[in-house]
């Protein structure tokens, strides 16, 4: 597949404080690629490095298989996590002034701007200054204020912070169709509800180290542990537990169900579960069977564990 | 690249000039210069224009040969007639602003002792002194009379002697002229202090803004740090000179609407109050207006507006980069306060020195060095400009102060594109210093 953006070995320090260690990632055109990691890991030195805001001290970035340079801002849309505006600015005015710093000309700007406004249907704020829009109102400026530009890489840090569950959808859309049109976006977060929803790449940075990257399928299978969920269905409990747990590896488990049966998360030593069927199909009637998943969260708690 | 440059210069231009304080200071700050000019003028020229009476019992008959003449402001009345007690009550009746008693005794010096002036209340000081003048001019006539001293002689032997100041190369001086030199070289120089502070601390608040509205990140992913330091520094300094520009322009139109307006004419202001004695000093003032004009005309005034724009540029890049390396560095404007300091002082100490060893010697070593040094240059230079500086010393001047501002506006942007992006604590010299390494 190709790579919108390659990083490759970047270093940078500040002072005697390493923030990024020889971190390579690539990133797939036209996907949504998850940057994940704990607070301090060098996220956002990592984003400022891509955004050319810091420059690194060793390594290289290269945008569309091309070294980045000055002139490539205008191909990067980023809504940091920390984001404001200028309060005593009017919400076109502004816009227009940001879209411009972008490299857009003053018509292009207005053209575009009000293709979002009336989608929106916010048009009348164009004349507000932005102390009088709520926090956010202000934030679904700000996100017009990214993508205005048609960037190809859109970099959003906690996009969904500061959005009402309404908005926050809306915005989710709105990030899907401009993948679907043709963007990357690289998506750093903590809720990883929106990335198990969202991302189909992840990267893992903790410590200043790349600890994981890849396909978020592939790398899920690469955590699964071959732990199926069970239900059964039997007259004593506690003794087919017992009689179980003297064969594999179990443990309680938790979900929904309409009947007081067991349940049990089984352990297999391989991928291959017609064994474990067969099996419990002699002691008990089975009523629910799945395969246990590890999910963004799981695979991002036990990594950077792991890494501890 | 230069684009968006301009782009920011006109946005900071713009957040400058529409903004409220600015837009009434700029329009305010005139009227009340002239206002309160022409209001001290009225107020002073209203208190002298009510006539005041005074009375005066001349039992000594002093006055009979020298005798008081009434003037527009001052009248007198003679009550000699009454002697002094009836007269005291009649003055007291009647409200007279005075009444002076001159006593009759054998010698005149026991006279001039025992002489009384009553007023209902504490008087005018600058009158009683005028009237002593003339009370002791006519002792002094009668005593020479008394003498059997030729007055006409004593007089044809007063001699008045002015020195002609010039310097070697011909170029001619005076004390007068150099109280106005000094007048001009100071107001431009406090000029330019309160500029520097006053656009130096928007420079300032501006980039503490941007860094609390966390607009800052989202702009410097658009352009460099260093661009938006340069846009906000030169946007604030355009916006400076067009303050400038406009108080020059309405204070001048204003005087001249204020003058035509109120018929106010200085010639008419020094006549006013004419008297004999006084008109000597009227035409004192008369000739001092002359000569002020011809010292005005005779100064480079082109040459120091040119170099007050030349000096205000060059001092204010210096000061505001280091303004908004500040800025850059604190997340609230409190905590400026330790980094002001090592601003404020060069600052101080520039018209401290214009203060005082330009005035004592405007081509001493103190100010042409202090006129050399960037941090103080702008202000001593151009308080010594109106004296006349050797072009060498402008030239290695503004030199010295290129140099400089170009090199504390790279330090700045070194601090500046770091401290932008650091929140929360409050950073020590230390820090600042470690960041000049990043």
């Amino acid at each position: 597949m190709d790579n919108l953006l390659i990083i490759k070995n970047v270093v940078k320090k500040f002072g005697d404080f390493i923030a990024l260690n020889n971190v390579s990632i690539n990133v797939p055109k036209n996907s949504i690629f998850g940057l994940l990691g704990p607070n301090g890991a060098g996220k956002t030195t990592l984003i400022r490095i891509i955004n050319q805001i810091t420059l690194p001290d060793k390594g290289s970035v290269l945008l569309d298989g091309k070294p980045l340079k000055q002139e490539d801002i205008q191909y990067i849309g980023y809504m940091p996590e920390e984001r404001g505006l200028y309060k005593n600015m009017k919400v076109g005015e502004q816009a227009i002034y940001l879209a411009m710093l972008k490299g857009m000309t003053k018509n292009g700007a207005k053209t575009q701007l009000k293709y979002w406004f009336d989608k929106f249907e916010i048009g009348s704020w164009w004349n507000k200054k932005m102390q009088e829009l709520s926090k956010g109102q202000a934030q679904k400026i700000q996100f017009i204020i990214t993508v205005l530009h048609k960037p190809k890489l859109l970099i959003f840090d906690e996009v969904f912070s500061g959005f009402d569950p309404i908005n926050a959808n809306i915005i989710r859309d709105e990030i899907l169709q401009l993948r679907n049109e043709g963007a990357t976006v690289i998506f750093s977060t903590h809720r990883m509800e929106s990335v198990e929803e969202l991302c189909d790449h992840i990267a893992l940075i903790d410590k200043s180290n790349l600890i994981l990257e890849g396909n978020l399928i592939d790398i899920k299978k690469q955590f699964k542990t071959n732990t199926f969920q069970v239900g059964l269905v039997t007259a004593d409990n506690e003794k087919l537990k017992a009689e179980i747990g003297e064969k594999f590896t179990i443990e309680d488990a938790n979900f929904k169900s309409l009947n007081k049966e067991l349940k049990l998360n089984i352990k297999i030593n391989s991928e291959n579960s017609t064994e474990l069927i067969k099996y419990l199909n002699t002691k008990a009637l089975i009523n629910h069977f799945v395969e246990v998943i590890p999910n963004a969260n799981d695979i991002f708690i036990q990594a950077v564990k792991s890494n501890n | 690249m230069n684009n968006k440059l301009v782009l920011i210069i006109k946005r900071e231009f713009n957040a400058k000039v529409r903004n409220k304080s600015f837009i009434i200071m700029t329009i305010l700050a005139p009227f009340i210069m002239v206002g309160m000019g022409f209001l001290i003028m009225y107020l002073t020229k209203a208190n002298d224009s009510k006539i005041k009476t005074i009375a005066f019992v001349d039992a000594a008959s002093l006055l009979k040969e020298n005798p008081l003449k009434n003037s527009k402001t001052v009248e007198y009345i003679n009550l000699t007639k009454l002697g002094a007690d009836k007269a005291k009550v009649q003055a007291e009746k009647k409200e007279y602003y005075g009444l002076l008693i001159i006593p009759k005794h054998n010698s005149i010096e026991k006279t001039a002792n025992t002489i009384a002036f009553f007023t209902k209340k504490t008087p005018n000081l600058i009158l009683v002194e005028s009237l002593e003048k003339k009370i002791e001019a006519s002792l002094q006539h009668l005593k020479l009379k008394q003498l059997g001293i030729d007055i006409e002689k004593i007089k044809s032997t007063k001699i008045k002697s002015i020195f002609n100041l010039a310097t070697y190369s011909g170029e001619k001086s005076s004390k007068f002229e150099n109280g106005i030199k000094i007048g001009f070289g100071s107001i431009a120089g406090y000029l330019l202090m309160m500029f520097i502070m006053i656009y130096g601390n928007s420079v300032m608040r501006s980039v503490i803004e941007e860094k609390t509205s966390r607009i800052v990140e989202i702009i410097i992913s658009s352009v460099k740090p260093f661009q938006l330091m340069m846009g906000k520094i030169i946007g604030n300094a355009l916006a400076g000179l067009t303050q400038f520009a406009i108080w020059g322009i309405m204070i001048a139109i204003l005087s001249f609407v204020a003058l035509s307006f109120l018929d106010i004419d200085t010639g008419k202001i020094a006549q006013a109050n004419v008297s004999i004695e006084q008109l000597e000093v009227a035409k004192e003032i008369m000739t001092k207006q002359e000569q002020l004009v011809s010292v005005i005309s005779k100064m480079p005034i082109t040459l120091m507006l040119i170099l007050f724009i030349i000096y205000f540029l060059g001092g204010f890049l210096l000061y505001s980069s280091l303004y908004a390396a500040i800025g850059s560095a604190v997340d609230n404007e409190t905590d400026t306060q330790q980094f002001m300091m090592p601003i404020i002082m060069p600052l101080m100490l520039g018209v401290y020195v214009g203060a005082f060893s330009v005035i004592n010697d405007p081509h001493g070593p103190v100010a042409t060095i202090f006129s050399m040094i960037p941090l103080t240059s702008p202000i001593v230079m151009l308080m010594r400009v109106p004296f006349g500086v050797p072009v060498w010393q402008i030239i290695v001047s503004i030199v010295l102060l290129v140099g400089t501002f170009i090199f504390t506006v790279w330090l700045a942007a070194k601090i500046y594109r770091i401290g932008i992006l650091m929140y929360g604590k409050k950073p020590t010299y230390k820090e600042l210093f470690k960041w000049l390494r990043y």
